[in-house]
C-alpha cells in the first residue's frame, strides 16, 4: 500500500472529524430558542447531507475531473434504491447486501449507459445520458413493474420470504442488529444532541467513499481524467487510450450513485421511480457545481447547502416572519414579511436559484473558491487548493 | 548497412481539388536527422499528420519499423515509438508543466491505459524524476509548478518538446521545434537536439530556419506544392538550381 502526503493525511482527519462531530456541530442552538429552527443536527437530515455527499463525490468524478456534464445520474441513484429493496424483500433487512448489490447493479449499469453515451462528448453526451435516464424513469412504471412494483413504489411487505431473517433480527433496516432508526439522545444544558447509528453507518461509508475519492484524485488515473478536461486530442497523441479512462470513470461515478441510492433505501426501505427523475439528476450538478466542481471537498458543501436549504429554508413561513420583526413597528413589519415570505418556505428555491447564479457569476469555482479567497485574504494557504493545483509528487 | 525505420510510400493526399501530397516516397535512415523544407503551404505538416494518423493517406502506405502504420489509431502508433511535437502547441493549458510532461510519460511507462488508481503519483518518483529531467533540458524546470497555459508562446513550444523526448521514442517528428523562440532559445534547442542526436534517436524536422537545418541534418527533402524536388545530402541539396529556384525565388542559400 501506499501513504498519504501529510498534507492529504490532515485533510483527510479533518473530514473524518467533522464528520464524526456533526451531530454535534448542526446543533448549535438550545432547544426553545428563537433559532433553534436552524438546528440541523437530526439524524434524518444528517443522513440525507451524508447521502448526497456522496452522490455528489462520485459526480465529481466524472465531471469536475473529465468535463463531461451527465444528466442522467439519478437512474443509477434508482438502481441502488431499487437493488437495496430487494435483498430486503428476499434476505431480510440487514443492509449489506443489498448494499453490494447496488453498487454492482449500477455497475453494470452505467457499464451500457456509459458505453454508449460515451461515443459523443459535450452537449451530446449529456443529452445521450439524460435520455438513458428517463427511458429508465419510464420503463420503472411501465414494463419493469414486476421488479419495480409501478407508482405505488417497491417496498417490504408480510408476505415477502426474507430467508435469511432470524427470530430476533429488527424488522427495519439494520446492520447486523443495529437498526439504523436507533438513536442516543443527549441533553447538556439546553442543548440536546442525536447520536445515530444510521446517520453513524452512512457516515463511515461516507468516509471509505471520500478516502477512494481522494486516492483517485492524486493517482495517475486521476492526472489522465484531467488530462481529458483540458485537451482530450493531444491525449490521443500523446499514446493515450483515452475511451477506457472515460469509462471507468463513468462507471466508478456510477457505483457511487447507486451506493447513494442504496443508502436511501437504507434510511427508508422505499424506491420509488421518482428518485429516478431527472430533476433529482440536476440537483447533482448543481450541488457539485455550487461547491466547486473538480475539488475535493466543493461537491460535498455543495450537497450539504443544497439539502440544508430544502429541509431547513423551506420550513420558513410567514408566522415565523411575523415572529422575528415583532419588534418593528405595524405598517413596516407588514411590508417586510410581505417582501422576504417570497424567498423563504415554498420560495426556497427561487433564493437558492439567486444564490446559484450569483456564485456562477462571481464565483465560478464554487464554495471552495470562497474560502481560498478567504484564505489568501489572510496570507495563508488553504488545504483544498492542492486538490486544484498541486499534484506535485515532488512534495 | 543502415535500414529505413520510416518508409513514407507513395503517400497521395488531397483536400478537395489541392493536391497537398502527390508520389510522396521518403525513407529515414536510423539514427539519422532528416530535415523537410520546403515553401509555406508545401505539405510538410500534411505529411506528418498522415504519419501519425491523423489524417488517412487517399492512397500509399507509411511503413514504421516494417509494419504499416496506416489505418491504425494515433495513439497505437505513439505506443509504437512515433512521437511528434506539434507546430502550434498541442498542450494540457489548464495543467502545470511538470503534469503536462508527466502525462506522455506515464503513456509511456503504464501503456495506452491502466487503472492506476492505487498508487499515488509520489509514489512514482522514478517517472517524476525522468519528467523534472526532460522540464530541465528544455529549460523550464523553474517553472515547472506554473499553470501551462501562463506560458509564452516559446516556451509553449519547448514544453511542447519536453512532452515528446519523455517518451524516448525510436522516431521523433518535430514541425518546427524552433518557431516563435528567440534566438538565444533557438541555439539551446538546437544544441539539446545535437545532444540528443548523440543518443541515437531518429528524428525528422521540419524547419524553416536554414541555420538550424544545416546545423542539424544529415540528410534533406525539399518539397514545394505537395512534391518531392530534391532529397540528398545538405551539400548537394544547396548546390541544386530546382530547389533555388522553388525554396527561395533564386537567391542563393
Ligand atoms: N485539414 C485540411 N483541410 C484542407 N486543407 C488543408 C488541410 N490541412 C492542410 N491543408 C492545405 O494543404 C496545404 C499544405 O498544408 P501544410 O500545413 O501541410 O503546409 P506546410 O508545408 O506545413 O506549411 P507551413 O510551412 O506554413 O507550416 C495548404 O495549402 C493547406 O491549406
Ligand atoms: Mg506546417
Amino acid at each position: 500500500m501506499t501513504r498519504l502526503s501529510r498534507q492529504d493525511s490532515l485533510f483527510l482527519l479533518l473530514v473524518v472529524f467533522l464528520t464524526l462531530a456533526t451531530p454535534i456541530l448542526l446543533q448549535p442552538f438550545p432547544e426553545g430558542s428563537s433559532l433553534a429552527q436552524f438546528n440541523a443536527g437530526y439524524p434524518d437530515l444528517m443522513q440525507r447531507f451524508a447521502i448526497y455527499g456522496i452522490f455528489a463525490m462520485g459526480f465529481n468524478i466524472l465531471f469536475g475531473l473529465t468535463g463531461y456534464l451527465s444528466f442522467g445520474h439519478a437512474a443509477f441513484l434508482g438502481v441502488g434504491s431499487y437493488s437495496v429493496v430487494w435483498m430486503y424483500k428476499l434476505l431480510g433487512f440487514n443492509v449489506v447486501p443489498g448494499l453490494i448489490l447496488a453498487v454492482i447493479t449500477s455497475g453494470i449499469f452505467a457499464l451500457l449507459i456509459g458505453y454508449i453515451s460515451l461515443r459523443r462528448s459535450g452537449i451530446y453526451f449529456s443529452i445521450l445520458t439524460l435520455a438513458f435516464a428517463q427511458m429508465s424513469y419510464n420503463l420503472a412504471y411501465s414494463v419493469f413493474t414486476p421488479l419495480t412494483n409501478g407508482e405505488t413504489g417497491l417496498q417490504v411487505y408480510g408476505k415477502d420470504p426474507q430467508y435469511l431473517m432470524g427470530p430476533n433480527s429488527p424488522n427495519s433496516p439494520h446492520f447486523f442488529g443495529l437498526a439504523m432508526i436507533d438513536s442516543v439522545k443527549l441533553h447538556l444544558a439546553g442543548w440536546e444532541f442525536t447520536f445515530n447509528i444510521g446517520y453513524y453507518f452512512t457516515a463511515v461509508i461516507a468516509i471509505i467513499a471520500f478516502y477512494i475519492a481522494l486516492r483517485i484524485f492524486r493517482s495517475p488515473f486521476g492526472l489522465m481524467l484531467r488530462a481529458i478536461k483540458t485537451n482530450r486530442t493531444r491525449l490521443d497523441y500523446s499514446g493515450v487510450n483515452t475511451r477506457p479512462y472515460m469509462l471507468t470513470a463513468f462507471v466508478i461515478s456510477g457505483m457511487y450513485a447507486g451506493l447513494a441510492g442504496g443508502l436511501l433505501a437504507a434510511m427508508d426501505p422505499l424506491a420509488g421511480a421518482e428518485r429516478m427523475q431527472w430533476t433529482a439528476s440536476g440537483e447533482v450538478v448543481l450541488m457539485t457545481i455550487l461547491g466547486g466542481a473538480g475539488t475535493l471537498m466543493g461537491p460535498i458543501l455543495g450537497a450539504g447547502f443544497i439539502k440544508y436549504f430544502e429541509n431547513i429554508f423551506s420550513k420558513i413561513n410567514e408566522s415565523v416572519l411575523h415572529d422575528w420583526f415583532g419588534w418593528l413597528p405595524h405598517g413596516v413589519q407588514d411590508f417586510v414579511v410581505a417582501v422576504i415570505n417570497p424567498f423563504v418556505g415554498e420560495g426556497w428555491h427561487l433564493t437558492l436559484g439567486l444564490i446559484f447564479v450569483l456564485v456562477v457569476v462571481f464565483l465560478p469555482g464554487g464554495i471552495m473558491e470562497g474560502f481560498q479567497r478567504i484564505w489568501k485574504a489572510f496570507g495563508r494557504k488553504s488545504v483544498d487548493s492542492s486538490a486544484q493545483t498541486e499534484l506535485n509528487p515532488a512534495e | 548497412m543502415e535500414n529505413a525505420v520510416l518508409h513514407v510510400a507513395d503517400v497521395h493526399k488531397s483536400f478537395g481539388g489541392l493536391h497537398a501530397l502527390s508520389d510522396i516516397d521518403l525513407q529515414v535512415m536510423e539514427g539519422t536527422t532528416h530535415a523537410i523544407i520546403g515553401p509555406n503551404g508545401a505539405g510538410k505538416s500534411t505529411l506528418l499528420n498522415v504519419c501519425i494518423g491523423r489524417l488517412a493517406p487517399d492512397s500509399g502506405a507509411v511503413v514504421f519499423d516494417g509494419e504499416v502504420i496506416t489505418g491504425k489509431k494515433p495513439y497505437e502508433i505513439n505506443q509504437m515509438g512515433v512521437v511528434r511535437v506539434f507546430q502550434t502547441p498541442e498542450i494540457f493549458p489548464d495543467l502545470t508543466l511538470l503534469q503536462n510532461v508527466l502525462v506522455p510519460a506515464f503513456a509511456k511507462h503504464d501503456g495506452a491505459f491502466r487503472f492506476n488508481a492505487v498508487k499515488s503519483l509520489q509514489d512514482r518518483k522514478d517517472i517524476a524524476e525522468e519528467a523534472e529531467l526532460w522540464l530541465g533540458d528544455v529549460g523550464l524546470a523553474a517553472k515547472k509548478d506554473l499553470v501551462a497555459s501562463s506560458l509564452s508562446r516559446g516556451d509553449k513550444r519547448r514544453l511542447e518538446l519536453a512532452m515528446g523526448l519523455v517518451q524516448r521514442p525510436r522516431l521523433l517528428l518535430l514541425d518546427e521545434p524552433t518557431a516563435g523562440m528567440s534566438r538565444h532559445d533557438t541555439n539551446s534547442t538546437v544544441d539539446l537536439l545535437k545532444k540528443i542526436k548523440e543518443r541515437g534517436m531518429t528524428k525528422v524536422i521540419i524547419e524553416h530556419d536554414m541555420h538550424v537545418v544545416f546545423s542539424l541534418a544529415d540528410r534533406i527533402t525539399v518539397l514545394a506544392q505537395g512534391q518531392i524536388i530534391a532529397d540528398g545530402t545538405p551539400d548537394e541539396v544547396k548546390g541544386n538550381p530546382k530547389v533555388q529556384e522553388a525554396y527561395l525565388g533564386g537567391a542563393h542559400l
